[in-house]
């Protein structure tokens, strides 16, 4: 099943589906492992497995340092894979790929999907490659039957959302502001607009990103977007709270998603 | 070949052979859009060049000299050594000339904030001056260990009225403060220009920059041929990002007897691995990082490694996408100086001439007093000297071990510490 019918068909029991984010080796991979069972409790239907990078230019703070301890943690492609392979089997929300290109284009196109795929990962976000670059791979991952998911921006003129739609698939991730992750976002009329010029643009599914820190944020999107992105604030509960708080804020993303 | 660095066949903007781009978020295309209309509207304005060059004679010392070092030439015996003096730039360096380039630009657009990233420090000088100029607001963004090295000229960014912010993440240098600044920029972009250094990052910063910069090789060319009858055998330049070498090569790309030499940091030998010679040490390998392609000092995954060159501005993980690519067409040589031989050639330098070269341009030096005794003296070869070592004053004294420069920072302090009880 492809992931726009997965959401499809996820969205004929709820009106808004919920996809979290880990950086994978931060703080640790037993810590990985922990925050996805907690999303698998709560429910969460989509999971982005982020491979650290050096210079993650896309990241706010809280990343970036999560990148770097990640990295330091001595975390590589073969831990990444080994551990998207194990919630695969275990686990039944879908996984994507988030990472910078660098990282994908060292492995090369055809080992990134391959590998991918066998892990049972179903799509992929890099942060930094634009859609006037990525035909190559995006042919690649057609052929392993994985989505590349693309980014709409707020600032995008109506004819690039056109050409951000022409190549995606799964879904789109709307970045809902300017800036880099982890900051709060206006929830505003600005935002239903810049919504409507996303539909006018593309029929798959809208996620929407950057800034959605609570459970009333999550409340907002209900009849906008197809699907809830909660990332940064996910790992604040989690240093700030530990497992327990994190396990009760998942419930709580999840609840608002009803 | 210089002109035909601006026509990019379709589907292929911003790219010079497999190198180049811009890989960059999503957030950021419009303003790059932006930003590449505005320069294209510029290039093609005679005016805006005649601009550009009028403010650097009234502003910076332009057009700089081309000094014959009758002395150097005559130690080594063999090709005649020229030196483009870059040093004698306001500010002190060639950076000057972009800066004031984008200042221009960034009135045009009408934006009335500028942030910058900084090394050693002398580009966020050079921005900060610019901004005073110009009245405008300027951020510069300098990794936390380069602003522990480099307080004089955090205290002259300061005073020259820009807000300095110290870069904690990474390995706290260069390519950290690069990746800050992006981060301001995808927010800020609205009202703010990010003035990049060098002739990295997405298009169209390595174009424009060595753009600005190719008035250092113009300049230089005409002097030459005034100067000697002819076209120098080989020109030299130091490369870290490269916008110095970039400029000084742009007036002799259609030269094909020129050789063009680029000198990377060696550090501490190329076996070390503690080197920035990402060419030169074939260490380096194609990647994709602060928004464009190129040569990066990478691991097999991708991982940006540590560099290491006694020069702050040589110091960094990439390389132009331009000179990359003139390093496929096998237009440029690239060679590298260990820090060993530049303080060596600085030396050398300062006694036989009188001139005090920053430690980056000191690496050009020293490759091309090396190889000038293997040439004829019919032969002249031409040096850019890309900035002044006045800077380097704490870098140098410490590598030449002056115990005198020491007890004067001793004193200062005790002087300080004294006053203030009282």
């Amino acid at each position: 099943m492809s992931l726009s019918d997965y959401i499809a068909s996820k969205k004929k029991s709820r009106g808004l589906l919920l996809m979290t984010h880990t950086v994978v080796g931060y703080p640790s991979l037993d810590a990985n492992w922990q925050m996805l069972e907690g999303m698998q409790a709560a429910g969460v239907d989509l999971v982005e497995l982020q491979m650290p990078f050096s210079e993650p230019i896309a990241d706010g703070p809280a990343f970036n340092r999560a990148n770097q301890a990640a990295l330091a943690n001595g975390v590589h492609w073969d831990d990444y894979f080994a551990l998207m392979t194990r919630a695969a089997k275990a686990f039944s929300f879908r996984l994507l790929f988030m990472g910078y290109y660098n990282n994908v284009f060292r492995l090369g196109h055809e080992t990134f999907c391959r590998r991918l795929a066998e892990a049972g990962g179903h799509g992929f976000i890099i942060a930094d490659l634009p859609p006037d670059q990525c035909a190559e791979l995006n042919e690649c991952a057609r052929k392993y039957k994985l989505d590349p998911i693309h980014m709409m921006t707020p600032l995008n003129e109506p004819k690039r959302l056109k050409e951000i739609a022409r190549d995606a698939a799964g879904f789109i991730y709307c970045v809902a502001r300017k800036g880099v992750t982890g900051r709060a976002t206006a929830m505003d009329a600005g935002l239903k607009d810049y919504i409507a010029r996303c539909r006018a643009a593309t029929k798959l599914p809208l996620g929407m990103g950057f800034g959605i820190r609570t459970p009333d944020d999550v409340r907002q999107l209900k009849g906008l977007v197809d699907l809830a992105i909660v990332g940064t604030a996910c790992l604040d509960v989690w240093e700030r709270d530990g497992r327990d708080g994190y396990l009760k804020f998942l419930q709580s993303l999840m609840d608002a998603t009803r | 070949m210089f002109s035909e660095l601006f026509q990019f066949p379709p589907g292929k903007e911003g790219f010079f052979g497999q190198f180049g781009g811009a890989f960059i978020p999503e957030i950021l295309h419009e303003t790059l859009a932006e930003l590449r209309t505005s320069f294209e509207a510029a290039y093609r304005d005679p005016a805006f060049w005649d601009e550009y060059v009028q403010l650097m004679s009234t502003y910076s010392c332009r057009p700089t000299p081309i000094t014959f070092c009758e002395n150097l030439t005559r130690l080594q015996g063999g090709a005649r050594i020229y030196i483009k003096r870059e040093d004698l730039n306001h500010t002190g360096a060639h950076k000057a000339n972009n800066v004031m380039g984008q200042g221009l630009l960034v009135k045009r657009m009408g934006k009335g904030r500028v942030i910058a990233e900084t090394g050693a420090g002398q580009h966020g000088v050079a921005t900060a001056t610019m901004a005073a100029k110009l009245g405008l607001q300027c951020t510069i963004y300098m990794g936390a260990e380069d602003v522990e090295r480099q307080r004089p000229n955090v205290f002259w960014m300061e005073q020259l009225g820009a807000t300095v912010v110290s870069v904690e993440d990474g390995t706290r240098t260069l390519k950290d403060a690069i990746n800050a600044a992006l981060r301001d920029w995808a927010e800020s972009m609205a009202d703010t220009h990010y003035v990049l250094g060098t002739v990295c990052g997405p298009h169209p910063f390595p174009l424009m920059v060595t753009w600005f910069q190719s008035l250092i090789g113009k300049e230089a060319r005409a002097q030459m041929l005034e100067l000697t009858g002819a076209l120098p055998k080989r020109v030299y330049a130091c490369v870290g990002g490269g916008s110095n070498a970039s400029g000084i090569f742009a007036g002799f790309l259609d030269d094909k007897d020129v050789e063009l030499v680029g000198v990377e940091a060696g550090g501490l030998g190329l076996q070390s691995g503690s080197h920035a010679a990402r060419i030169a040490g074939g260490q380096g390998s194609v990647g994709v990082a602060q928004g464009y392609k190129t040569f990066f000092m990478q691991d097999a995954e991708g991982q940006m490694r540590d560099t290491h060159s006694i020069s702050a501005g040589l110091d960094y993980i990439g390389i132009g996408p331009i000179l990359a690519w003139l390093h496929e067409q096998k237009r440029v040589r690239f060679e590298a100086a260990t820090d060993a031989e530049v303080i060596s050639a600085f030396k050398t330098t300062v006694r036989s001439e009188g001139l005090i070269p920053a430690l980056e341009s000191a690496h050009a030096i020293a490759r091309a007093l090396q190889e000038s005794a293997t040439l004829s003296p019919r032969d002249g070869i031409l040096i850019n000297l890309s900035g002044r070592g006045d800077k380097d004053i704490f870098t140098i004294a410490a590598a030449l071990g002056d115990e005198r420069w020491y007890d004067f920072l001793r004193n200062k302090v005790n002087d300080h510490d004294r006053k203030s009880k009282k």
